[in-house]
């Protein structure tokens, strides 16, 4: 008799991650886990560097999201020396973390959700990728492709690279100023980034009828929500407070100053799985479950602040109850709306003349010993707190991933979607993908890179009762 | 006064150099690039990275091109399977010694030791990797040294005691264990004969000299030391 099923690795996910399905006798799911199985130890390698190679360093974690990682890098080194940006360097870091977000967002939907979306759960494995995507849906696929490179063409023409754009970021700023070719470029090419998600969005609408069933058993439960809003509330990606709001759409905190994160965000640890478990410390462990990431940002934003991104917001809101849409299904709209919102916010930015100022970088020394940045990644609130010498070496790290908050709310996910599909007594490929695709669907970052699609094999273990092996299959 | 010339073969072309000229500079003057990270024109040669290494016709040893003189009818071969081998395996010694980690260095895309590595399709360090964990000495207002990148190829202690003429800089300790050293093994902060004149930065030719907050790219400037050295001797060629 089965007792559990392991789907090792998780494919189309960023990162190494398996599902283990524990079974009751009657060969129903009892419980399933979401096990990460990579230690990278970055927070023990970075002690004794000096602090201004922190952006450089940890922005090594991830390959999807590194400017996230240096915009939360670099604003814990602006407080260890204590200096505010000018104007110019806070909206060149905002214009090409705007490039991640675009980036980040159109490549979880294009290359790695929409298979599943748009060929279908149970359709084949070897065609449900973004080759196959090509050849069904070839025009959408290449406006998927055009959309990710202007992403990553706003963070190379504000910092020289599209992927680990570190040399540009520095404690204080940013090395060189913006020129006026590259601004002009990236102008000319906005309309037709927007105009594509335009089009996106609406084609993404008329999906959605018919996947009611996944909508309605995709990690669709209750849980607070965390992270960043401006001072009115509205949304945002840099800079701002934190808000909590709860499943019935109340706000349980706010403007809590994400410096002192660590008075609310408590981590506990599990001996199965490498990734923490950070929860809301007043509601203890685990009943301080919330979600972060675009579900949660779209669910305590107010308003997002930009003309189209705030008319889709209002019809998000609608999904839900009071405004709160729980259904993890929804991470998937609140992207394509989070994109538009910063495509929106490109334009603003590139059209305020201050952008071109040579005025990048405010320098000084250490003058604190410790310093906490806080930014939103693609993926949620991602906070870096370092501790230093002196000299600025690094004494301690302390990095809480946007995808780490994610971590119990994964477990709960995956339970909730194995016990709707998953049978042991007639196991099939297309249940274990929906397991992994309520993952896709928070758009999880494990580890440093995307792998290639299609290439990694999906391993099927079922065991039984006795722990002998009783089937094993290889996609 | 006229100057002794010579006459030799390198790579099969025929070359005239003046007397006392080293193999490495009658090639560059002639357009035959030697790979060499410790060598800098306006600097004395010092011989200490062995990537220049050369045969010589009629010998079975390699001689580094950058302290070899040229002598008539001198037959030097640059480039063979077993120079390329040898090549390699001294930048692989290299990078194994201390803690090279390209992708999280300072010198990242402006480094020789990573450009010729790429050169010479060094993609695996085939000796174990000594993995230093080196004081980083950040003292200085801006000039900074992490050992740990450090190839001891000497070019920041020579063009600090042959151009600058402080002589801040030198070495202590030997072989694999050698460390830069400012004074009397000071923190760079408290050197009283630094001028932070910023020249070791700028030969620096990995990412070990570096300074805080510039991107690499605008510091380095290996002709630095030629640059002066021609100024002095009244030469405005440039």
């Amino acid at each position: 008799m089965r007792k559990e099923i392991v789907i090792n690795p998780v494919t189309r996910i960023e990162g190494h991650a398996k599902v283990t399905i524990f079974l009751k006798d009657d060969q129903t799911v009892k419980e399933a886990r979401f096990q990460v199985v990579d230690f990278r130890g970055f927070e023990k390698f970075c002690e004794r560097r000096p602090f201004y190679e922190m952006p450089n360093i940890t922005s090594r974690s991830c390959g999807i999201c590194p400017v996230s990682h240096l915009m939360a890098s670099a604003k814990a080194c602006d407080q260890i020396v204590g200096v505010t940006p000018p104007t110019t360097a806070v909206l060149l870091r905002r214009l090409m973390h705007m490039g991640q977000m675009i980036q980040s967002h159109a490549l979880n939907l294009f290359h790695l959700s929409f298979p599943d979306l748009l060929l279908g759960m149970d359709s084949d494995p070897a065609e449900r990728n973004i080759f196959g995507l090509i050849e069904k849906q070839p025009e959408l696929a290449r406006q998927g492709i055009k959309l990710r490179k202007y992403g990553q063409e706003l963070i190379e023409k504000v910092a020289g690279k599209r992927i680990h754009s570190s040399e540009w970021v520095m404690p204080g700023g940013g090395k060189w100023p913006l020129t006026k070719q590259n601004a002009d470029y990236l102008h000319s090419n906005l309309p037709e980034a927007l105009d594509i998600t335009v089009k996106t969005i609406a084609f993404f609408k008329k999906c959605l009828d018919g996947l009611e069933d996944e909508v309605e058993n995709f990690g669709n439960f209750p849980t607070y929500y965390l992270g960043l809003v401006t001072a009115k509330g509205g949304l945002e990606h840099y800079d701002g407070k934190i808000r909590i709001l709860d499943a019935e759409g109340k706000i349980v905190a706010d403007q809590l100053d994400p410096v002192t994160y660590y008075d609310y965000i408590g981590e506990a640890v599990e001996p199965w799985s490498y990734m923490k478990f950070p929860y809301y410390k007043p509601l203890g462990y685990p009943d301080g479950t919330y979600r972060v990431g675009p579900l949660a940002r779209l669910n305590i934003a107010s308003h997002c602040g930009t003309p189209l991104a705030d008319e889709e917001l209002k019809e998000f809101k609608k999904l839900g109850k009071n405004g709160v849409v729980q259904s993890t299904f929804h991470y998937h709209y609140a992207r394509l709306i989070e994109i538009l919102f910063c495509l929106e916010g490109v334009k603003e930015i590139l059209e305020d003349p201050e952008v071109l100022s040579e005025r990048v970088s405010a320098k000084a020394f250490v003058n604190n010993d410790e310093g906490v940045g806080v930014a939103e990644a693609p993926r949620g609130t991602l906070i870096h707190h370092y501790a230093v010498d002196p000299q600025g070496m690094i004494l301690w790290a302390n990095m809480i991933i946007a995808t780490e908050h994610n971590n119990i709310a994964y477990n709960k996910a995956v339970t909730q979607v194995a016990k709707k599909y998953v049978n042991g007594k007639r196991l099939q490929e297309g249940m274990l993908n929906r397991v992994e695709a309520v993952i896709r669907a928070f758009d999880p970052c494990l580890s440093c890179a995307t792998h290639a699609v299609g290439q990694m094999p999906l391993e099927v273990k079922l065991i039984d009762a006795e722990g002998r092996l009783v089937d094993r299959k290889i996609r | 006064m006229t100057t002794t010339t010579v006459t030799l073969k390198i790579d099969g072309l025929e070359v005239t150099v003046p007397e006392g000229t080293m193999i490495l500079k009658a090639a560059k003057d002639n357009g035959i690039i030697i790979p060499t990270l410790c060598n800098l024109e306006g600097l004395s040669p010092y011989g200490g990275c062995r990537l220049c290494l050369v045969e010589i016709s009629g010998s079975p040893k390699l001689f580094p091109a950058c302290i070899t003189p040229v002598s008539s009818g001198m037959e030097v071969t640059t480039k063979s399977e077993r120079l390329t081998e040898y090549r390699r395996m001294a930048v692989q010694m290299l990078l194994a010694e201390r803690t090279h980690i390209c992708s999280v260095c300072v010198a990242n895309d402006h480094c020789e030791l990573q450009s010729l590595a790429n050169q010479l399709g060094v993609d695996h360090v085939l000796f174990e990797r000594k993995w230093t964990n080196l004081e980083i000495d950040s003292s200085h207002d801006f000039l900074v040294i992490d050992r740990n990148r450090c190839i001891l190829c000497t070019r920041c202690i020579r063009v600090c005691d042959e151009i600058e003429g402080v002589h801040t800089l030198d070495l202590k300790l030997r072989g694999k264990d050698s460390q830069v050293i400012m004074d009397l093994d000071e923190h760079w902060g408290s050197s009283c004969s630094c001028t932070s004149c910023r020249k070791c930065a700028k030969v620096c030719p990995v990412g070990a000299i570096y300074i805080e907050g510039e991107p690499v790219s605008h510091t380095k400037h290996k002709d630095i030391a030629e640059f002066i050295t021609e100024r002095r001797q009244r030469k405005w060629k440039r």
